[in-house]
């Protein structure tokens, strides 16, 4: 064996584990990076007025306040309509549902609505909420839109959630003449609490970035007064970064990462509040 | 004294057994409720697919599926009308394959490292980070490739501007990486530590094991990946809208400002005369890019499932 | 007709005769195709405590479990024959299997106590029920906690953790779990097998002093248990096709000083299992 054979596997050794680690750099860096030149450039613009003023002159100075609400009111109503339905949803798929076709279909339907792009969603919106439920352009037609993209990753958690459960306090209840669905209520329910608001928590963080479906359904730019009912139009912090940043001219620059850095704020820490829970729910049971 | 007891007896077991009915009977009404929730994802998917067939479906009495999907000129306001897709296919297809090229060995590359190369403390520093990568949304994407990016490409081409196809693909490289990393990892963990026992036993180097054994052996989960990857490329919209450009033309470089499907449906839903023409073209274009994604996500949940069962004994 | 009680007002079981309070008639069980259990036929007297033994994987889990419906759980179980709980059949379709699964009670192998209080764990059954009085929860789960001799231990801890508890513990408060319930008859799927041989002798004492108010069928893989703690033993093997029959019954020490089959008295005396 000569050293030279070995030395040319050392080397291609080296420059290939380069290549990977420079491949993660690729992957890591940029995050980091938008998010410090984000806050750098956006910090300038956060101030308390620019937090709880109404927009002026176009959107060029003033505040965001009404995207801020009205990305609130979008995540609560995501919220109400895909929360108690995906539960449900998930406890029928762990909990009653037998190994037959339905429910291979329906777990074919979930795995293909979570692919589904978020331009057909808005199309879907447009059409049923808006158009054939006459719901018109609104806060209602874009959170039921929302809800409906938010279904499979609902359903997903709560049945994982519900899964993990161990097996052992489900018997445990039935063996004493407890029914199935009181098991459900008072047993496994509340031991899936955290794995499923871990997941409503990531479902609305995600619903907070949306843009293309609100685009279709019911997003304005400029809105004089906040949404006094469902009914009413909305703006939103995402739709109105995709609108300042795109289609507004002399925009000052510091306003637009300003935005970005509101929503990035918004989006970030809600999933970090989906990581904590799910941290601190893992070190219990491990306890 | 006997007699008192057993009619107590009796009485507490008439109670109990109403009180029993009218509790199963509400749980019997709620576990109905539960049934209907579970069917819900069937019905949400059945209503996407019968909305876009309903109100797509109509563009082709007016307009031939050869000259839909081939036509290239998309002229909505022209007089007459056209319809064609090619410009929005082509687009759809050229950023599709230059994001999948970029992100593909990267994102692969990247698991390989995180799975087989880092020290456990750094992967699951790295790991977190990843997963806020995929949590950045993508109009904030958008608005980063047409404020930071799209100026450097413009000047590193020559171009009279940054917003082009070039641009929105690395972004959508970017976009899909999350999801190539996450899945190939996953594939990679599952390759057993004997296969990697005896390739180290034989000699071999890190590397070698690793791209003779690992990622072999790990390859539909890493295909799986790049399914997935790709879905999410075609699927994406507000980073096309935002930077590739916008143009009608059939795009014939990379350079080109161009228009996906998905920007394309974007940009044009919200002047479209409801039931008109375009509203209905729209639409079909929306039933397109559907079909599109659904194939590639069930090939992918296929070569997924392949995987799981190949690794389960 | 509303009627003001204390449920303790009642007591479990009046002192009666013995008699057949279950029994099986040639029944097969069949998981899929797989067949379990094969022609078993067996009356359990409502004054003895049954043993049922043999070697592992012989079927003696799924032969309790026929007798409080705890097969329905497996998808593809399925249950040939008669089994009747004082004379009624209880695979017949009108049954209602939750008031049968009250009536007949079960202790699981590992100790499985809900993550809630001690209080809470012995009150759910009751409180399922309907029972929602405070005071009357209380008297409950005195009751059943003293019945499953653990109250002095516990009751200045009710409102803790069961899951602090010791394994022995854990076991006992399952077992008050399922007297809070007021059943008739207690099955016990290996109750001591994962316990230490401390907890393990208070458990066979309780069993003993249950065995006035309820009737008491337990599985054991221990032979010396099964001596020491049943006054019937039921001795079940594998066939070469891995179904379980029922080789002998009968009063145990019969069963263990003059079996009456080769194979009982094999496995009796260690040659296998």
């Amino acid at each position: 064996m000569t050293t030279g054979v070995v030395n040319s596997r050392r080397i291609s050794q080296r420059t290939a584990l380069t290549f990977l680690g420079l491949a993660t750099a690729i992957t890591v860096v940029p995050v980091l990076f938008i998010i410090i030149y984000t806050i750098i450039n956006g910090g300038a613009a956060i101030s308390w007025d620019f937090l709880t003023q109404f927009p002026s002159q176009a959107g060029r100075a003033g505040g965001i306040l009404p995207a801020i609400i009205g990305t609130f009111y979008l995540m609560l109503g995501t919220l109400v309509f895909a929360l108690p339905l995906g539960v449900m949803a998930g406890i029928y798929l762990t909990e009653y549902a037998r190994d037959n076709w339905l429910t291979r279909l329906i777990n074919l339907a979930i795995v293909n609505l979570a692919g589904v792009p978020s331009i057909v969603f808005g199309l879907f919106g447009l059409s049923v909420f808006v158009l054939a439920f006459n719901f018109g352009l609104s806060l209602l037609a874009a959170s039921l839109t929302l809800a409906c993209q938010a279904l499979a990753m609902v359903i997903t958690s709560s049945r994982e959630a519900i899964l993990a459960v161990p097996r052992e306090y489900r018997e445990g209840s039935l063996a004493i003449g407890v029914t199935k669905w009181q098991t459900v209520r008072y047993i496994v329910l509340p031991q899936a609490l955290p794995g499923i608001i871990t997941g409503a928590v990531l479902a609305i963080s995600r619903a907070a970035g949306e843009t293309a479906p609100i685009l279709v359904v019911g997003a304005a730019f400029l809105l004089p007064k906040l949404p006094q009912s469902p009914f009413d139009q909305f703006m939103a912090l995402s739709y109105h970064l995709y609108t300042v940043s795109a289609h507004v001219p002399n925009m000052p620059k510091e306003t637009v990462w300003g935005v970005a850095l509101v929503l990035l704020v918004v989006v970030l820490s809600f999933d970090m509040l989906a990581a904590a829970i799910r941290i601190k729910t893992r070190r219990r049971k491990q306890s | 004294m006997a007699m008192l007891q057993r009619q107590i007896t009796a009485a507490v077991k008439v109670s109990e057994t109403r009180l029993r009915q009218r509790l199963r009977l509400g749980e019997r009404v709620i576990e109905g409720w539960i049934f209907l929730a579970g069917l819900l994802a069937i019905v949400v998917l059945l209503g996407i697919i019968f909305i876009l067939f309903k109100e797509g479906l109509p563009i082709f009495a007016y307009t031939s599926p050869w000259e839909f999907l081939f036509g290239t000129e998309w002229c909505p306001v022209s007089d007459p009308p056209t319809f064609g897709i090619a410009p929005f296919f082509v687009s759809t297809l050229m950023i599709t394959l230059i994001a999948t090229v970029i992100a593909v060995p990267v994102g692969v590359a990247c698991a390989a490292y995180l799975s087989e190369v880092a020290p456990k403390r750094v992967a699951e520093a790295i790991k977190p980070i990843v997963e806020i990568l995929a949590g950045i949304p993508s109009v904030m994407m958008g608005f980063i490739g047409l404020a930071l990016l799209s100026p450097l490409v413009q000047s590193a081409f020559k171009l009279n501007t940054g917003l082009c196809g070039l641009t929105a693909a690395i972004m959508l490289a970017l976009m899909s990486l999350p999801i190539i990393v996450s899945v190939s990892e996953d594939a990679l963990h599952a390759v057993p530590r004997e296969f990697k026992e005896a390739s180290y036993a034989l000699g071999a180097t890190k590397w070698e094991t690793i791209w003779h054994v690992c990622i072999p052996s790990a390859l539909s989960g890493i295909a799986a990946a790049i399914l997935l990857g790709v879905g999410r490329a075609i699927g994406e919209t507000m980073t096309v809208l935002m930077v590739a450009g916008g143009a009608l033309a059939v795009p014939v470089s990379p350079t080109d400002p161009m228009t996906t499907m998905t920007a394309a449906i974007a940009s044009g839903i919200g002047n479209a005369v409801r039931g008109g023409l375009q509203y209905q073209a729209l639409f079909a274009v929306g039933l397109i890019l559907f079909a599109l994604t659904l194939t590639v996500n069930i090939s992918a949940e296929r070569v997924l499932e392949r995987q799981k069962r190949k690794f389960t004994r | 007709m509303s009627i003001n009680l204390n449920v303790s007002d009642i007591s479990a079981k009046p002192v009666q005769k013995c008699v057949t309070k279950l029994k099986t008639e040639r029944v097969n069980l069949y998981y899929g195709s797989f067949q379990a259990l094969r022609n078993i036929t067996l009356d359990i007297s409502s004054c003895a405590i049954t043993a049922i033994i043999g070697p592992s994987g012989c079927g003696k889990s799924s032969l309790l479990r026929l007798f409080n419906r705890m097969n329905d759980l497996i998808p593809n179980a399925r249950v040939e024959g008669n089994v009747e709980l004082d004379g009624i059949p209880i695979y017949d379709a009108k049954i209602d299997v939750v008031d049968l699964r009250k009536r007949v009670g079960m202790v699981f192998q590992k100790p499985n106590p809900f993550p809630m209080s001690v209080f809470e764990n012995v009150a759910f059954g009751p409180r399922r029920h309907g029972i929602k009085s405070r005071g009357q929860l209380e008297e409950i789960v005195e009751k059943s906690l003293r019945q499953a001799a653990l109250w002095e231990e516990v009751k200045d801890k009710l409102g803790q953790s069961a899951l602090a508890l010791s394994g022995g513990q854990q076991q006992r408060l399952c077992i008050a779990r399922v007297l809070a319930v007021e059943p008739e008859v207690i099955l016990m799927d290996e109750p001591c097998s994962s316990l230490d041989p401390v907890a393990t002798l208070k458990i066979e004492d309780l069993m003993r002093s249950l065995s006035q108010s309820y009737t008491i069928i337990i599985v054991t893989h221990n032979m010396q248990q099964a001596a020491r703690v049943s006054d019937m033993a039921a001795f079940l093997m594998m066939e070469p096709d891995r179904a379980g029959v029922l080789v002998e019954y009968g009063p145990t020490a019969q069963i263990f000083t003059n079996p009456k089959d080769k194979r009982t008295e094999d496995y009796i005396t260690g040659r296998f299992g």
